[in-house]
């Protein structure tokens, strides 16, 4: 443990560009994501469609993706948070859509009965609705791009993944342990951390109906 | 690309046969471990949660970092590649298989012991049959994360179709990259497509079969 105490600054900045580029991989993610879901619930060939091209960038390999972008887009924190992007939208739209889809009608009949727009309805009653179930996606999607974002510095994107290609090009067993550990272990706090928020939701909502 | 692999065939026919190889042994594990330990866990639901509680852990440690902590316990090369992959396939397949055990119908069960089948018989006519489209959707989804991962393999020696990509990046030849990128992306979606084509054929015939 000698290495993570005596470079514990080195160990927090990779952890930093881990959380950065995460951070900005969700928040592309949602706001592409977001509005696809809710055309996606309501239209279900354009559904079908997306499921298909989100599915399929979703099943390619993170390295391959990568790689294929470096042709196009080069090396860096800019590649590496578009391939983030592409991992999340499949994940993110098929909850967004699924939680849409499940609210039950005679909630929207009531909405609509008591003369809300479509727009209202959207905002005030479906989206609060489908919350539970879009933060079960965005928990999804989060352990996702943080296990991608490892593999990202292998185009120069930073992040704790560059603290293990390091250990591994300087054959320091020990680098190669922490880095791998601390990538672990973010990726269970986020998953634990969201898996409570999602469980408060339901709990909440389930009072409140 | 094209040309790379045409003036390569042998070190990319190398890398293909060995992505292969350590896919289809890691695929292979997780299912000879994942199926009889999800059946012995339907039995002891105390050691389930505990289970579920450990696999739901492993199923959140990134790929990457499965695999190269494999590298100061095992070393370098396709015992700790398969070792890793094997971990990191198996969380799908026992929690569906678990899962889809579970939730077998307890009136159908309880109807074929009525009719005096013995434990076995239960387990092998009724229960398995009617989980495994459940358990096959597993198979499925380890079949893809595994392949997919093997492409990481290359960082701990493992080679595949990931060796293409990491030695063209480091030799900056990027036509080797694009092959090696392009090979394991189209084999990710096949096997996706033939395990999806498989289990649509499987309900099918289930279906066929209760009616």
């Amino acid at each position: 443990m000698s290495w993570a105490i005596e470079n514990w600054d080195r160990l927090l900045i990779a952890l930093w560009e881990h959380v950065r580029l995460v951070g900005a991989g969700l928040a592309i993610s949602l706001f592409i994501g977001l509005p696809l879901g809710v055309l996606s619930a309501r239209k279900p060939r354009f559904y079908l469609a997306v499921l298909l091209v989100s599915g399929a960038l979703y099943t390619v390999p993170a390295l391959a993706v990568f790689a294929l972008l470096i042709p196009v887009l080069g090396l860096g924190f800019g590649p590496a948070v578009v391939a983030l992007v592409m991992y999340a939208l499949l994940i993110i739209i098929r909850n967004v859509a699924t939680g849409l889809r499940e609210i039950s009608p005679d909630i929207l009949d009531a909405a609509d009965g008591m003369g809300f727009g479509r727009w209202r309805r959207l905002f005030a009653v479906e989206l609060p609705l489908a919350l539970p179930v879009i933060i079960a996606g965005i928990r999804i999607t989060v352990v996702t791009q943080v296990s991608v974002a490892t593999v990202a510095a292998f185009i120069n994107a930073g992040g704790l993944g560059d603290i293990i290609f390091q250990g591994i090009t300087q054959d320091f067993g020990e680098k190669v342990v922490i880095g791998a550990l601390a990538t672990s272990a973010l990726a269970i706090a986020c998953d634990e951390s969201l898996r409570r928020v999602e469980v408060a939701l339901r709990a909440a909502q389930a009072e409140s109906a | 690309m094209w040309q790379w692999i045409g003036d390569n065939p042998g070190i990319f026919g190398t890398a293909v046969s060995n992505h292969l190889q350590l896919s289809g042994v890691a695929l292979a594990a997780v299912i000879l471990i994942a199926l009889p330990l999800g059946l012995a866990l339907t039995r002891r639901r105390g050691l389930a949660n505990a289970a579920i509680a450990i696999v739901n852990i492993l199923r959140t440690v990134p790929s990457l970092a499965l695999l190269v902590i494999m590298l100061p316990l095992l070393g370098t090369g396709f015992l700790p590649s398969a070792v890793a992959l094997v971990l990191y396939g198996l969380p799908a397949l026992l929690l569906n298989t678990y899962t889809g055990l579970v939730e077998v119908d307890a009136d159908i069960v309880e109807a074929a012991r009525g009719q005096g089948l013995s434990d076995r018989q239960v387990m092998t006519r009724i229960e398995i049959p009617l989980a495994l489209p459940v358990i096959f959707a597993g198979i499925r989804t380890a079949a893809v994360q595994i392949v997919s991962a093997a492409t990481l393999a290359a960082f701990i020696g493992g080679g595949g179709l990931g060796e293409l990509i990491t030695a063209g990046m480091a030799n900056f030849n990027f036509p080797q990259l694009v092959a090696g990128a392009v090979a394991v992306a189209l084999l990710a979606l096949f096997v996706e497509l033939a395990f999806a084509g498989l289990e649509r054929l499987l309900t099918r015939k289930l279906r066929m079969g209760a009616a």
